[in-house]
């Protein structure tokens, strides 16, 4: 899976991360919404809130409640997925809304929920990546306070390699995946899971990695809000123009 | 585990001691709770094991069967993993279908005991693409007190461990053990207010900013993690945890042996 000058199979270095392209504010009916490429996966998170939280017996009178919900869409995958939430997506939505909740002030919001939808509409390898990395711009783009937002990433093994950010060829055959969410600027660590082989040495390569990435990836989601936002201030200054 | 509800003159009380070094029961940061384990708890299952981890108490059965394989795995056997949190174990349990807490269980305790090779899942393949033996682990809590992805891995791998392949139920010969090859070991710890403590009791907790659980084979290797609950961790503490679970993995795997 890596050939003789170190390159994977799609060419890439073993620490060079797909192509990332991401847009905020995608959706007209969403309080937010993000559209992540990542390689070959498509994702799209939108978020609602804070609205009443349903049912109520969920309600925090002192903060608000964060919870994502992960789904693939039926024809995301080769094998068609059979619509409704499985035990695969149960998890991830739980560790995805962790991870949000963290970066949201929720104490500005008592009994309320703020909703996140990602959906994944083509999968590739590290959905669940690209699907935080996406909804922590949708809940910027909502205009959501929060601490910062979260770039995530995953850094796997292949042929007793260290590699960043595993396609789905790599992810089929790879030894091990550890997907991650960094909040860059204080090194916190937001979402952490592994499965696979790997020593106490490659671990820390993957971290090494990891950290990297993430820091890419967050410039790459602040600057998909200033696109967003510098759309609407373009045309504040023409109109501020017309009336002097 | 759905709201986690703790006086605040208690949680005042863990922080206290905490600020001091201390823990609520007297243990250091990296110890564990007294831990037993009995195995062939139940005859009818393949095999069982009670795990006792302080006052949580859990109870592993292993049952097996011929089914057929995968499609994309026609010469591997199946390991499928479920856990229940019953009503018995704690008034935050409710009866009904697995929620999200017991799926995060299940799937953390499956990913380690699968992603170790434990099970050579092809020693079970009987015919391929037609008959394989189809391994059902399921992890009973019967009293929660915290912690229960070390003791349900436990519970676990000593029930796997004790198991016999019923072949001669299905008329294929005498019953032998099921062979497995290493012996993965969790360690759970969390983190409050930026101090880690492994193996937490459920105040403990209730208290805690986040939590994580590392998963390692008797060389040392990591062979699954996963990060829980709704604060951070830094990079020194990931650190700390994963050479502390390597360190107390190989005391417990003493235990099962």
């Amino acid at each position: 899976m890596i050939d003789e000058n170190g390159l994977r199979l799609d060419g890439r270095k073993s620490n060079e991360l797909r192509p990332i392209k991401i847009e905020a504010g995608v959706l007209k009916r969403a309080d937010g919404s993000a559209y992540v490429e990542w390689g070959k996966n498509k994702v799209m998170a939108a978020v609602y809130g804070p609205r009443e939280c349903h049912p109520r017996h969920l309600q925090d009178p002192a903060k608000g409640l964060v919870r994502c919900k992960y789904n693939m869409i039926a024809f995301s995958v080769s094998d068609r997925k059979r619509p409704g939430p499985d035990r695969r997506s149960v998890e991830i939505s739980k560790i995805i809304s962790e991870a949000l909740e963290y970066v949201v002030f929720t104490e500005q919001f008592p009994r309320t929920s703020i909703d996140v939808y990602v959906e994944v509409l083509q999968a590739n390898a590290g959905t669940r990546c690209a699907g935080l990395t996406a909804a922590s711009v949708a809940l910027a783009d909502a205009g959501i306070p929060m601490r910062d937002i979260v770039p995530s990433v995953a850094v796997g093994k292949v042929n007793d390699t260290v590699v960043l950010d595993l396609n789905k060829e790599e992810d089929n055959f790879g030894q091990a995946d550890v997907p991650m969410a960094i909040i860059p600027r204080t090194g916190e660590v937001l979402l952490l899971q592994m499965d696979g082989h790997m020593t106490y040495g490659e671990l820390q390569q993957a971290f090494d990695m990891g950290f990297e990435a993430a820091q890419t990836i967050y410039d790459l989601q602040k600057d998909a809000l200033k696109r967003r936002y510098a759309v609407e201030g373009a045309v504040d200054e023409e109109e501020n123009g017309e009336e002097e | 585990m759905a709201r986690s509800i703790i006086s605040d003159i208690k949680r005042d009380h863990i922080h206290k001691l905490i600020a001091k070094g201390k823990r609520i029961d007297g243990r250091s940061w990296d110890e564990f709770r007294k831990v037993s384990i009995e195995t062939n708890f139940g005859e009818n299952a393949e095999g069982s094991a009670r795990v006792r981890l302080g006052n949580t108490d859990v109870l592993v059965g292993v049952k097996m069967d011929l089914g057929t394989p995968f499609s994309d795995t026609p010469d591997k056997g199946v390991l499928t993993t479920t856990a229940e949190l019953i009503p018995m174990a704690s008034p935050s349990f409710e009866p009904g279908p697995p929620d999200e807490n017991a799926i995060e269980l299940a799937r953390v305790v499956d990913r380690g005991i699968r992603e170790s090779g434990m099970i050579d899942v092809k020693s079970l393949c009987v015919t391929e693409g037609e008959q394989v033996w189809i391994c059902f682990l399921d992890i009973y809590v019967l009293d929660f007190d915290g912690n229960l992805f070390d003791a349900s891995t436990l519970g676990a791998v000593a029930a796997l461990k004790s198991a016999m392949v019923p072949a001669s139920r299905h008329g294929r010969g005498d019953d032998y053990p099921l062979p497995t090859t290493c012996t993965p070991i969790s360690c759970t710890a969390v983190q409050i207010e930026n101090s880690l403590l492994l193996d937490p009791t459920l105040d403990e907790e209730k208290v805690a900013a986040a939590r994580l659980t590392v998963t390692t084979d008797e060389n040392g290797d990591i062979r699954a993690m996963q990060k829980g609950l709704k604060g951070s961790l830094t990079r020194d503490q990931i650190t700390t945890i994963i050479e502390t679970s390597q360190r107390l993995g190989n005391e417990l795997r003493k235990l099962i042996g």
